[in-house]
């Protein structure tokens, strides 16, 4: 239109022919904010590139190479020899009653250690949220088997379980409840180890757990002594819903540890009965079985068919924790 | 051990510097004493005082059984205060597990572990608390993800993998799978969302400093008291790691737990030099321990809060 103002007409833009006649300053200006824009765009990327990048390498890309070694024959002798024997490997250890053994003594051993784990960690958590003195150093206390490693761990304990000179069976005897062969029975050397599990953990869950009580408001106490809770109803009542999240996530994480359980079972005992678990394979874990059939025989097919079945039990319990989780939310509401 | 009022220490047990760039709400949320708390009776007392003992009593069973001869240690009725045979157990067990190789071993990788798990954690949780960049929920989600997964999966291809390369046996193939971790990115992520504010990045950028140059000189201090509870955590577990070194690591060359678990495993050990192979194993990360353990305490509880 010809009628436009002045004040349009400066607003307007050039016309394109003088973007050519640019100055070199504003060629530089767009060359370094274009720069600017790929560091701001690329940096977050490159910020986190080390992590995928391990992981990818040595997570990711041998667990899927784990299921396709698991179709082969592979021995420890010879590496790079690789023999296709499709479910070959499966098929011997869903066959071998060892594995079963193992996968229940894993299960029953994780049972065993978790629930009274938590369950001791909750109670300690609320004790260490009283107002005490010294809270500080009852936390260190508590924490300090979380700094022992799980070698020393289980070799210490495998002196207190021991059948003769035993400390354990030391002062049972003092109290007239004479021997118990520990790592002999069938029960008793899943109780051993879950023992050592229960000492190495729970201090660091008390933490956890105490973290999150503190973080629940005191609103909800206050509102909660007014209506004329007693102290186990606000506990039961108030910290237990508050700390359902936390609860589920040190479900998860004991859950996933107690399927590793590895260097407790191996050692227990000394000599070289840890790679079977024991005499009858009483406390074999699947990652013992694992172990015992990689680097203890040497086959490293079956091996890493056992893997790919710790993986197919680690879904189906993380399937039923939802599934629960699930019914559990419905039937509350 | 130094005993400080809890009311002193801030959420990491650190030092007040960092609890400037901290945002309110979150700084009074730990502090214990505010508002309401109860008195604990003398059963609360007893009941700490029983799991302590059973906390402490291993560990100084260690140092008993360690300083003993093994008839000793094993006597129908055990020794119950140190012995006088500390040296020549020690010395049995140096000699028996290569053990002076196995502290420098595991001095080196558990280091190494600790200072890459550090630089890369930091940059990755900066990158996810505060750089905006597409995909950022997934990428995160898949970091946390990982956790799930255990070592035992890929153990297999990971020992023919480090055959392939030249580091059957090395201590790379031990340093290399965990040069960082998803705890570690996690835990910064946490820390560095509420310590570190917009304002700070914007005036660094302002004043013509690059992506690089605001992590060296804004992010890095500000991230270093929690990269200090991040060390000693990956410092801790890398040190007591046992299952893949284990595997990865042979008897001429093995950290201080492959040694230990080789000394207990191989043949029909004297439990009393297995015992001085576990004081030694032990005792580096115990005295860590009693110098920062308020700090790590302070670490599990922040980093585990928001899980």
């Amino acid at each position: 239109m010809a009628t436009s103002t002045p004040t349009r007409d400066a607003y307007a833009p050039p016309p394109r022919g003088s973007q050519q006649k640019k100055p070199v300053n504003a060629r530089r200006q767009t060359w370094r904010s274009r720069l600017w824009r790929f560091d701001d765009k690329a940096s977050p990327y490159a910020y986190i590139a080390p992590f995928f990048l391990v992981f990818g390498a040595f997570g990711l890309y041998p667990l899927i190479y784990t299921g396709w070694i698991a179709l082969h024959r592979v021995e420890m002798t010879g590496l790079d020899q690789m023999e296709w024997v499709g479910w070959g490997n499966f098929d011997r250890i869903l066959h071998d009653s060892e594995f079963w053994t193992a996968v229940s003594n894993t299960f029953l051993i994780g049972v065993m250690s978790t629930v009274p784990q938590l369950l001791v960690a909750l109670g300690l958590a609320h004790l260490l949220n009283y107002k005490l003195r010294a809270s500080t150093f009852w936390r260190t206390v508590i924490l300090t088997p979380y700094a022992t490693s799980v070698a020393s761990a289980a070799l210490v304990f495998a002196l207190v379980f021991r059948a003769d000179g035993g400390l354990l069976n030391w002062a049972l005897q003092f109290v007239g409840l004479g021997d118990t062969n520990w790592v002999n029975g069938h029960w008793t050397s899943k109780i051993a180890i879950s023992v050592i599990v229960i000492w190495r953990w729970t201090g660091y869950n008390t933490l956890i757990y105490l973290a999150a009580m503190q973080a629940v408001p005191t609103d909800l106490y206050e509102a909660a002594s007014l209506d004329g809770a007693s102290r186990w109803q606000q506990f039961r009542k108030v910290t237990i819903p508050s700390l359902r999240p936390t609860i589920l996530f040190t479900i998860v994480i004991s859950t996933i540890g107690s399927m590793q359980l590895f260097g407790e079972p191996l050692l227990l005992e000394g000599g070289t009965l840890g790679a079977t678990g024991g005499n009858e394979n009483q406390y074999e874990t699947l990652s013992v079985y694992l172990y015992n059939y990689g680097w203890n025989l040497g086959h490293l097919g079956p091996a890493a068919a056992v893997a790919w079945a710790m993986l197919a039990l680690l879904l189906i319990i993380a399937a039923a924790n939802w599934l629960i989780g699930r019914f559990v939310r419905k039937s509350a509401v | 051990m130094t005993i400080t009022s809890p009311t002193k220490a801030p959420e990491l047990g650190l030092p007040a510097r960092s609890s400037a760039h901290r945002a309110p709400r979150r700084a009074s949320r730990f502090k214990p004493g505010a508002g309401k708390q109860l008195q604990g009776g003398p059963f609360a007392y007893i009941a700490l005082a029983v799991v302590g003992i059973g906390s402490l009593l291993p560990l100084y069973w260690t140092l008993v059984a360690a300083s003993h001869t093994q008839d000793e240690v094993l006597a129908s009725t055990p020794p119950f205060l140190p012995g006088g045979h500390l040296m020549h157990n020690l010395d049995a067990a140096w000699n028996q597990a290569h053990l002076g190789k196995a502290i420098v071993n595991s001095v080196i990788v558990s280091s190494c572990i600790t200072a890459a798990t550090l630089f890369f954690c930091t940059l990755a949780g900066y990158a996810f608390a505060k750089m905006r960049f597409r995909g950022r929920g997934a990428l995160m989600t898949g970091v946390i993800a990982t956790l799930t997964i255990p070592p035992q999966l890929s153990v297999v291809p990971l020992f023919m993998m480090m055959a392939d390369l030249g580091w059957g046996g090395n201590l790379e193939s031990v340093i290399f799978p965990t040069l960082v971790s998803a705890f570690g990115v996690f835990f910064m992520r946490q820390y560095l969302s509420e310590a570190l504010p917009y304002e700070l990045i914007e005036a660094a950028k302002i004043d013509g400093a690059n992506n690089f140059r605001v992590v060296l000189s804004i992010v890095l201090p500000v991230a270093r008291p929690a990269m200090m509870v991040l060390g000693m955590l990956t410092f801790v577990q890398a040190w007591n790691d046992f299952f893949w070194p284990y595997l990865a690591l042979n008897q001429q060359n093995p950290t201080l737990q492959v040694a230990l678990g080789q000394l207990s495993a191989s043949y029909t050990p004297d439990q009393s030099i297995v015992m001085a192979g576990a004081l030694i194993s032990t005792l580096p990360l115990l005295v860590v321990f009693v110098i920062f353990g308020k700090r790590i305490v302070g670490g599990i509880m922040s980093g585990a809060v928001k899980g």
